[in-house]
């Protein structure tokens, strides 16, 4: 076994020096009706062997990149430079755990404050924490969080929400005890979340750019929330798009949640992922999840800890803010490395041309006899109406194969119709053509 | 001042007493943070300019600058390979931190988990383009349903203790579903954190139970709290003692008898794996790290991967997503509906399946072990910890008789009278080039020491560290030896760092020096 170093010498030596008989005496305090003799699994394999059989089964899936793509939904694709992958396994980074000795982790507590601050600065808020799991359990634990700083127990939750986002919100609710008032999907713009505030509301939810791609300011609603003593908290499935648009910190935001795949990690078929979580200073010790904050060492250098730990359950136990332990460590530096590598210039031009190129997509769809473009506004992602089931038109050009969209039968039931389209960067002309071409002969 | 002498300068801000003109000590560089190494201009990208096309952003276009600083890509690469050789790991040390399981991190994992099937894959591909996914992670649940002998497995929850609120969840959504409305969940007092913390999160009261003198469940206390009101107990087995809970089995029976669950932290399963089924020993639920028993990277504290083995009256509790065996192949149930058995479900507790990533490393590592060599994992990993309490047992103070699992636990006895403290002793590891192991926790002993080797390390390895920590425990006892322990460590990157200072004042991101100082005007 290519990764067990101990021969059979040194089993015996080491047995001899423990003074036990055999490796069976060290378990002689397991009942015996509960020594399993033998499992029914098959026998080691060498790397080639191995491979071999995930490469096999990898083949069976159609690679994102192989074929025009358009897919999005809370999950992007973005074209990730080679040095960021070559970074994040170094071994250094790879194979260390939680910085709880900060002597020897200088290195994760220092990119983890950087992107501490790149994710303040790209939300426009001024604290966020070392991530969470992913934009929708860091949407969950911020209804929490805002629960416990307003002492109220209601949220409202916009329709423009990612249904994931609000099934796992609603999974949190109906276990914590607190009331998630999701409303329904408004493919036609009327929403009005403020008339739905009142005293007993402790955060109103709105995604930003919403699930079906629409940007809305969302001032008026700040002001509403605030005026009832509720906090404004907005998701952010597509991080990119703030390299466009105004942040939510500018509007009034009083927590944002966001999914921060976009930046530096793959799809990975839906994970790991990073939840970014960022809100105002005045709630930084209600927030859930590791903090990292600077100070001095015993010679006076600067240097990086772990802080605020008495908010965390390995501290305060059953009165935790959170029962996070491990959040998305790697995934953060990727975030960190790939921001890093795009900086101010790299960003706003990235999203400029994802928002060209979704512009162009949506006016040659909105072209094609029979398909409205919903939105007025959108950043890289909108939806379009169809004349026929969206879902059968996905599954027949999933055939040629051309990922057009997910359609939004997929998640509720009553908007068989639309199809929400994603165009970021790495779709080219061509891939436009094939769509393009592809989804007129099919309406035909 | 000239442009290099404001560049010494900078270096020197770094700190005082500093040896060398740039404070920097061979390999050991000093590193500013990226904002302080930004260009206006300048980027690390390439990109063509954007199509030409009408702004649809609803006139909410960003107004201002962000903020973020311009890099290349040489000074990318470096920054970050600089940070990266101020960070202790697996692959250049023994990292014996008890319940952690730091073991080798095969690098075949990471290129099957870089392969563009899996890597490249979008969660919400229709399921004609996603077959082989599925299949993987039918695979990874066949094999750690066969691993634990239970018969269902939920894969999503993202890491242990999200696991742990996906088991806490079926249970009370179990016992709801027959009408039984129970308020405490019991937790013994040596477990980990995020135990009580889940059980609080999900809205119960927690009740701890004494540990026995033998580092053990004290049974009858147990049975003393267990009543019609108690939903589960959490435990942790192999336990964090890094003990095996000989009487589980009755801990067992009592719990069922009471009409509650047995929840059991499975962060420990390193041990036992291949050689005991969790269903064997009474267990109704158990979350497995991925990252822990199958040698997923840790990555400097995640990502992880929690999956919930389930017992027969759990499994319809299972969260959201399944996968399913149709007629055409497998298929994804996402939703809630009587006709496809999931309307007992507690519903999605992530945005899509879970941690893939992890699974695929996570089936690589089982395939390359099979069945065999999972069992060795356990012997080896026992031996060895086996092996490192007996050449330190003389010098350490044991805290409990006999033989332990994969982790062994030391107080604080052996620094009695010396003025050396767990922590001294712990900075002073790290100066002898190990990591420390796990200190201060379980909590049932005074200045623990909770070391595990794991089965990745060699003979030689664990025969030079003992004889380190000999010299170190002996050190312990010469004059002057609190002043000097208390010292260290002295060759780290830093020295100790003021964790008072940083929470009392928490400065939680960079900002730009102009900014700093008016906001301490």
């Amino acid at each position: 076994m290519r990764y067990l170093p101990l021969t059979e010498a040194d089993r015996r030596d080491m047995l001899a020096v423990i003074g036990a008989p055999s490796v069976d005496a060290l378990f002689r305090d397991v009942p015996e009706t509960a020594r399993a003799a033998d499992i029914d699994l098959p026998p080691h394999q060498g790397e080639l062997e191995v491979e071999r059989a995930l490469s096999a089964m990898a083949a069976k899936n159609v690679a994102a990149g192989s074929v025009p793509f358009f897919l999005g939904g809370g999950a992007y694709r973005h074209h990730v430079p080679a040095s960021v992958d070559h970074l994040i396994q170094r071994g250094e980074f790879l194979t260390s755990y939680t910085p709880y000795q900060p002597e020897v982790t200088q290195g994760t507590l220092q990119y983890l404050f950087e992107f501490q601050t790149q994710v303040a600065l790209l939300t426009g808020m001024e604290v966020a924490n070392a991530s969470l799991y992913d934009g929708a359990t860091a949407t969950a634990e911020a209804v929490a969080m805002a629960n416990r700083v307003t002492g109220r127990r209601r949220s409202v939750l916009s329709g423009g929400l990612h249904p994931h986002y609000r099934e796992v919100v609603d999974t949190l609710a109906r276990f914590v005890g607190f009331r998630a008032d999701a409303q329904p999907l408004d493919p036609d713009g009327g929403e009005d979340l403020a008339a739905l505030i009142d005293g007993g509301t402790s955060c109103v939810v709105v995604q930003y750019p919403d699930f079906l791609g629409r940007v809305r300011d969302l001032r008026p609603l700040a002001e509403a929330c605030h005026a009832k003593g509720a906090l404004l908290l907005v998701v952010v499935t597509e991080i990119v798009s703030l390299g466009a648009l105004t942040p939510p910190g500018e509007m009034g935001a009083d927590i944002v949640a966001a999914e921060g795949q976009s930046i530096g990690n793959g799809l990975n078929f839906g994970g790991p992922y990073v939840g970014l979580f960022a809100t105002r200073d005045r709630f930084v010790r209600q927030m859930p999840g590791r903090l990292v904050g600077q100070t001095t060492d015993a010679e006076g250098r600067r240097g990086w800890v772990l802080t605020l730990s008495t908010r965390e359950q390995h501290i305060r136990r059953e009165k935790a803010t959170s029962n996070i332990c491990t959040n998305s460590g790697l995934c953060t530096l990727a975030f960190t490395i790939h921001l890093s590598l795009l900086g101010e210039d790299g960003l706003t031009q990235l999203a400029a041309i994802n928002h060209a190129k979704a512009v162009q997509l949506a006016g040659r769809l909105a072209a094609i006899p029979g398909v409205t473009v919903l939105n007025d506004s959108f950043f890289n992602e909108f939806t379009v109406r169809l004349p026929k089931p969206a879902a059968a038109i996905v599954d027949r050009l999933a055939e040629r194969p051309i990922i057009a969209g997910v359609p939004v039968s997929r998640f509720l039931a009553g908007h068989d119709d639309l199809l929400v389209v994603a165009a970021t960067e790495t779709v080219t002309d061509a891939d436009m053509d094939a769509l393009v071409t592809a989804l007129e002969e099919s309406l035909r | 001042m000239s442009d290099w002498s404001k560049a010494v300068s900078r270096f020197q801000a770094a700190g005082p007493g500093s040896e060398t003109t740039s404070g920097n000590r061979g390999l050991q560089i000093e590193e500013p943070l990226i904002f302080e190494q930004g260009a206006d201009g300048r980027t690390g990208v390439d990109l063509p300019a954007p199509p030409a096309a009408a702004d649809r952003l609803g006139g909410l276009g960003r107004k201002g600058a962000i903020g973020l600083p311009g890099l290349s890509e040489p000074q990318v690469v470096r920054h970050y390979t600089r940070l990266s050789q101020k960070n202790f790991a697996i692959d250049s040390g023994l990292y014996p931190l008890g319940s952690c399981t730091m073991k080798h991190n095969p690098r075949l994992n990471e290129r099957m988990a870089r392969l563009p099937g899996f890597g490249d894959l979008h969660p919400l591909q229709p399921e004609s383009t996603i077959q082989g996914a599925l299949e993987l992670m039918d695979q990874l649940a066949t094999w750690l349903k066969t691993l634990t002998g239970m018969p269902a497995v939920a894969l999503s929850p993202a890491a242990g203790a999200h696991g742990e609120l996906c088991g806490i969840m079926t249970i009370r959504a179990a016992l709801e579903a027959r009408g039984d409305m129970r308020q405490r969940i019991l937790v013994p007092e040596s477990a980990h954190g995020t135990n009580p913390a889940t059980a609080a999160a999900c809205g119960y009261a927690v009740e701890s139970i004494p540990a026995n003198a033998r580092g053990r469940v004290d049974l009858a206390a147990l049975k003393a709290k267990l009543d019609g009101g108690v939903a589960a107990i959490m435990l942790t087995n192999p336990n964090t003692c890094g003990l095996f809970e000989s009487e589980i089995v009755e801990i067992a029976e009592a719990v069922h008898k009471a009409g509650a669950f047995f929840y059991c932290d499975g962060a420990n399963f390193n041990a036992i794996v291949g050689r005991v089924r969790p269903a064997d020993l009474g267990i109704d639920c158990m979350h497995i790290n991925l990252h822990k028993t199958f040698s997923t990277p840790h990555g400097g504290g995640g990502p992880g991967s929690g999956p919930v083995v389930l017992a027969e009256a759990l499994a319809p509790h299972a969260p959201l997503p399944w996968v399913v065996h149709g007629p055409d192949g497998f298929r994804l149930v996402e939703h809630a509906d009587g006709a496809s058995g999931t309307s007992g479900t507690i519903g999605r507790l992530k945005g899509f399946h879970g941690q893939m990533g992890m699974f695929v490393r996570a089936l690589a590592y089982m395939m390359s072990h099979g069945g065999d060599g999972l069992r060795q994992v356990a012997n080896d990993a026992v031996l060895n910890a086996n092996y490192l309490m007996a050449g330190l047992k003389d010098v350490l103070t044991a805290s409990f008789e006999g033989p332990c699992m994969h982790e062994a636990l030391f107080d604080d006895r052996f620094l009695k009278d010396t003025g050396v403290t767990t922590l001294d002793f712990a900075k002073a590891m790290i100066d002898e080039g190990y990591h420390p192991m796990t200190m201060y926790f379980p909590l049932v002993v005074h200045g623990a020491l909770l070391m595990e080797p794991t089965e990745t390390e060699s003979k030689d390895s664990l025969d030079q560290f003992i004889g380190v920590i000999r010299a170190l425990a002996e050190r312990t006892r010469q004059p002057g030896a609190a002043e000097w322990f208390h010292e260290a460590p002295r060759y780290t990157p830093r020295r100790r760092l003021d964790e008072t200072a940083a929470a009392r004042k928490p400065m939680l991101r960079w900002r730009p020096p102009v900014a700093t100082a008016e906001a301490a005007e």
